[in-house]
């Protein structure tokens, strides 16, 4: 603020930088190295040969391209209407839709997966159902159209909050413009509403393509014949049939490349779209009535039931009587009990402790980061930013791999442990944590800062007394769907998990494994009931309504 | 605990782009000192440099004796109230009060005695206990005010203060803003682009443009003898005419260029010699007669009733525009496409050379210290 003086801020840039090689550059490093490098320390583009000149492994890529890009388009499809929907008109029960919505998207996506084998699978309900009442035989859930199904229920949400957002931006005056030159109904919502938001719908589908792209869970539950490039890159490294770890770091490689594409594709094509909305009259939210309004609750409930099914279904399950993988009628408790003798409690412990102190390291991060690129703006800090993006287009396991190359050995030798585990929870989410963070010192206005120190304050107490606690709100509410993201992670931590910290996601998903599906149930009953307490939670600190930072 | 400010040879850059050249200026102990200019002319960036929040790239700053350049902002004991009011939205209206005083290590006692002096005194004490997002952008700025003055700063600095609020809010608020001043005695600078609202307050006011001061007098000197064209445009309306200076017998006339001529006095003695100048003549200054004989003939285009007075929009032979104000008469409006005769004010009228850069009659104060 006064002069450019080496201030103790810079000293903070310095250790964020140093901090930023460690964790991110290095690891990141270690695994281009051992991309190329091999065990014999000759140089090589074997691996890449191997992955592209075999179509048993470039097979896997098209197939996650396919599902990807299907998913993508199922999301926009079915989510805009019912954005549009929610957000122009006055639905019954509108707090409703919202929730379950959410709930829906913040779930682990292999739960769902498991759900709907239990629901659709050969001996699942409603297959059974088809087939003893109409004699007809529903196709198979396993496959591409099983993880289009699961993938798109999970992430329509994620369109739905993106677009919500954007919708209710739109200024009222331009809606009546567009009536006035006489442009209404359909022909209004494609020409102005859907071109108004498109740098939305272009975020959305990002946002989409990334956790579709990099889930891991959905299609080893699903899959079958039908292998993904992350379930690929997963087996690889830690496979049944012996682990290639410089072929995994190949495949990493690729994985970053492919992500770090598209990631700037969207850019290109959102900055085409190079205006911003911000609505001084919001539109006002007309009734539903008659039989259109009819339908479209018909619509936004049939849509949130189907994607719920699969929660409430587990939950169910986890009070049914089971032995191993075959539930028999009647219920009990013994799903809970077979739970606390897997480990029920130090996986819960695990969850909590590794959880919230990933949490701590993600917030004291993102908003001394923040701090630095807002209010320090400067060409070193604006590489922090940069370098701080880096794990948006790192999937899981990619993030996995490379923290196990860069510490697994000596002398970090860091395999199996707590820390290891913090590490990738707190990378994996941090990216998340300093946007919400950098936006919402954005619009605290500097003299308020300026205001403390004609005061009187020092610069740290300014730091400490005025800026963090007006940050607080937006930090809060962000570091809660953190927490979540953190609680369902998969991805990364299969890969890094051990004996001893496992959390409740693992556990459900080696009781999956393992074919124990009431052990399994009873785990994931308890996640969703976590995850629906902290979203409750969210929903009662954050103050809009329905406005969600993801 | 108020101070006298000098300012000696300020400079300010961004990078190679010099925004304030060389500026002096010395403002009293006590004194109600306005900032006055167009956006962008380099007055919020001088009164952030007096704050601290602005480097100095030169020129020294003295409150009273102290050199404060070098001084971190929390240092140099000033009140600021800014133009968003900068209240801390997490804390009630008496901790906002307080926040100054207990920075600055003012004993236990005298911290709740002192906020509750100003808070009375600013008339918020009955929302002491309120969040600051359930105040009026009124009852903010009364806040701001009064966090600012309860440290006793050595200097009030006001950026824009009012300027976020409505119209009739802001007379409110400028009537307090001078009592308040006025009771306390504290040195105040106060940046506005509003000059009503620089009239209505200030003791002196420093007309800039360009990161130059034009002018520093109180509001009577500046409104009636401008320094130059500049600020004669800036404060007020006015109508500029080209015309000539004749001397004849010792006399000095002023011709426009229709042909009217009227005597001028006050001439300043090495102004006067037979050359074209500038005439600066304020709405007010044009004497509307229907039936004379003599003087500028002009034709009514359009005309505006605003109930105390009348604007008229004339154009004149020579074809110049100008705008006319007469008080309202109670017989009929002059009809858009009638004749008129002008004369003029004299004694009231500014002459100014022809390139408008200095006034040429007496009586012009300006208390730029030379440079």
């Amino acid at each position: 603020m006064v002069k450019k003086r080496f201030d103790g801020w810079f000293i903070v840039s310095i250790v964020m930088l140093l901090l930023f090689i460690a964790v991110l550059i290095y690891p990141m490093f270690g695994i281009i190295k051992q991309s190329v490098i091999m065990p014999d320390g000759s140089f090589s583009w074997s691996q890449f040969q191997k992955f592209f000149g075999q179509s048993y492994y470039s097979k896997t890529i098209v197939n996650s391209f396919k599902i990807t890009f299907f998913v993508t388009f199922m999301t926009l499809l079915i989510g805009i209407p019912f954005a549009y929907f929610y957000a122009f008109y006055r639905l019954k029960g509108a707090k409703i839709l919202f929730v379950i919505s959410i709930l829906c998207c913040m779930s682990a996506p292999f739960l769902g997966a498991y759900s709907w084998v239990m629901l659709l699978g050969r001996a699942g309900v409603i297959t059974k159902f088809f087939k003893s009442a109409f004699g007809i035989r529903l196709p198979s859930i396993y496959g591409f159209g099983g993880i289009a199904l699961s993938q798109t229920l999970k992430f329509f949400p994620l369109v739905f909050i993106y677009m919500n957002g954007a919708f209710k931006s739109i200024d009222n005056t331009l809606m009546e413009a567009s009536s006035n030159m006489g442009c209404v109904g359909v022909k209004r919502l494609f020409n102005i509403v859907l071109n108004l938001t498109m740098p939305t719908i272009l975020a959305a589908s990002l946002m989409v393509f990334m956790q579709a792209f990099a889930d891991f869970g959905t299609p080893t539950v699903l899959g079958e014949g039908f292998k993904t490039f992350p379930v690929l890159l997963y087996n690889e490294y830690l496979g049944e049939n012996g682990s290639d770890y410089n072929f995994a770091a190949a495949l990493a490689v690729i994985a970053v490349i492919v992500t770090a594409v598209i990631f700037f594709l969207q850019k290109w094509a959102t900055s085409r779209f190079k205006f911003s909305i911000n609505a001084l009259h919001p539109v006002e939210k007309k009734p539903a009535k008659g039989f259109g309004g009819f339908l479209m609750h018909l619509y936004c409930y049939l849509l949130c039931a189907i994607a719920f099914l699969p929660q409430i279904y587990i939950i169910y399950l986890s009070f049914r009587k089971c032995r191993g993988a075959v539930f028999s009628p009647g219920f009990s408790l013994g799903n809970y009990q077979q739970a606390i003798k897997k480990k029920l409690w130090m996986a819960s412990k695990n969850t909590v402790v590794m959880g919230v102190l990933a949490l701590l390291i993600i917030i004291v991060i993102a908003v001394i980061l923040a701090y630095l690129v807002v209010r320090r703006s400067s060409a070193l800090n604006h590489t922090l930013d940069t370098i701080s993006m880096l794990p948006y287009i790192m999937p899981g396991a990619v993030i996995g791999i490379a923290l196990l190359i860069a510490y697994g050995a000596k002398p970090f030798a860091l395999t199996g442990t707590m820390t290891i585990m913090i590490m990738s929870f707190a990378i994996r989410r941090m990216p998340y944590t300093i946007r919400s963070a950098t936006a919402t010192l954005m619009q605290i206005p500097i003299s308020i800062e300026e205001a403390a120190v004609s005061l009187g304050a020092s610069k740290l107490k300014t730091f400490t007394k005025i800026t963090v606690p007006m940050m607080s709100n937006g930090i809060i509410s962000g570091a809660i769907l953190s927490w979540v993201a953190i609680v369902t992670e998969l991805s990364s931590s299969v890969i890094l998990y051990s004996n001893k910290t496992a959390t409740l996601t693992m556990q459900a998903y080696i009781y999956i494994g393992r074919g124990e599906y009431g052990t399994a149930a009873a785990f994931a009953a308890i996640l969703t009931v976590i995850t629906a307490i902290s979203l409750f939670l969210y929903m009662a600190i954050s103050k809009s309504e329905d406005d969600i930072q993801l | 605990m108020s101070n006298n400010i000098s300012i000696r040879k300020a400079v300010k850059k961004y990078g190679e782009n010099v925004v304030i050249p060389d500026l002096s200026v010395e403002i009293k102990e006590g004194e109600f000192f306005t900032l006055l200019g167009p956006s962008g002319c380099g007055k919020t960036t001088l009164l952030r440099m007096i704050a601290g929040f602005n480097s100095i790239e030169g020129g020294d700053f003295y409150f009273g004796d102290k050199r404060i350049n070098d001084l971190d902002p929390s240092k140099r004991n000033i009140g600021m109230v800014f133009q968003n009011y900068a209240i801390f939205p997490h804390y009630t209206v008496r901790k906002n009060v307080e926040f100054g005083l207990k920075n600055k290590k003012f004993p236990k006692e005298k911290i709740k005695e002192q906020s509750e002096k100003f808070m009375k005194l600013m008339q918020i004490d009955q929302y002491a206990d309120r969040m600051p997002e359930r105040l009026s952008g009124g009852q903010q700025q009364r806040v701001a005010l009064a966090r600012a003055l309860c440290i006793e700063p050595d200097v009030l600095l006001m950026d824009e203060p009012l300027s976020n609020l409505d119209a009739k809010l802001r007379v409110e608020m400028r009537t307090v803003i001078k009592n308040i001043q006025h009771n306390v005695g504290i040195t105040t600078v106060y940046v506005t682009h509003d000059q009503e609202e620089a009239m209505a307050v200030s003791d002196r006011i420093a007309v800039m443009n360009a990161g130059v001061i034009q002018q520093i007098g109180t509001p009577k000197a500046i409104y009636q003898r401008p320094a130059n064209l500049f600020v004669s445009t800036f404060i007020g309306r006015s109508n500029i005419l080209n015309g000539t200076l004749q001397v004849e017998n010792g006399k000095t006339f002023i011709v426009t260029k229709s042909g009217y001529r009227a005597e001028i006095k006050g001439v300043r003695e090495e102004h006067r010699k037979n050359q074209n100048v500038v005439l600066s003549i304020r709405p007010e200054e044009f004497l509307l007669d229907r039936d004379a004989t003599q003087g500028i003939e002009a034709v009514v285009d359009d005309c505006v009733f605003l109930g105390l007075n009348t604007h008229y929009f004339v154009h004149l032979t020579s074809g110049e525009e100008v705008e006319i104000i007469q008080e309202s008469s109670i017989d009929s409006i002059i009809e858009p496409g009638s004749k008129i005769m002008l004369t003029l004010n004299t004694e009231k009228v500014n002459v100014f050379t022809e390139d408008g850069s200095e006034n040429i009659l007496t009586g012009v104060h300006n208390d730029r210290p030379e440079d």
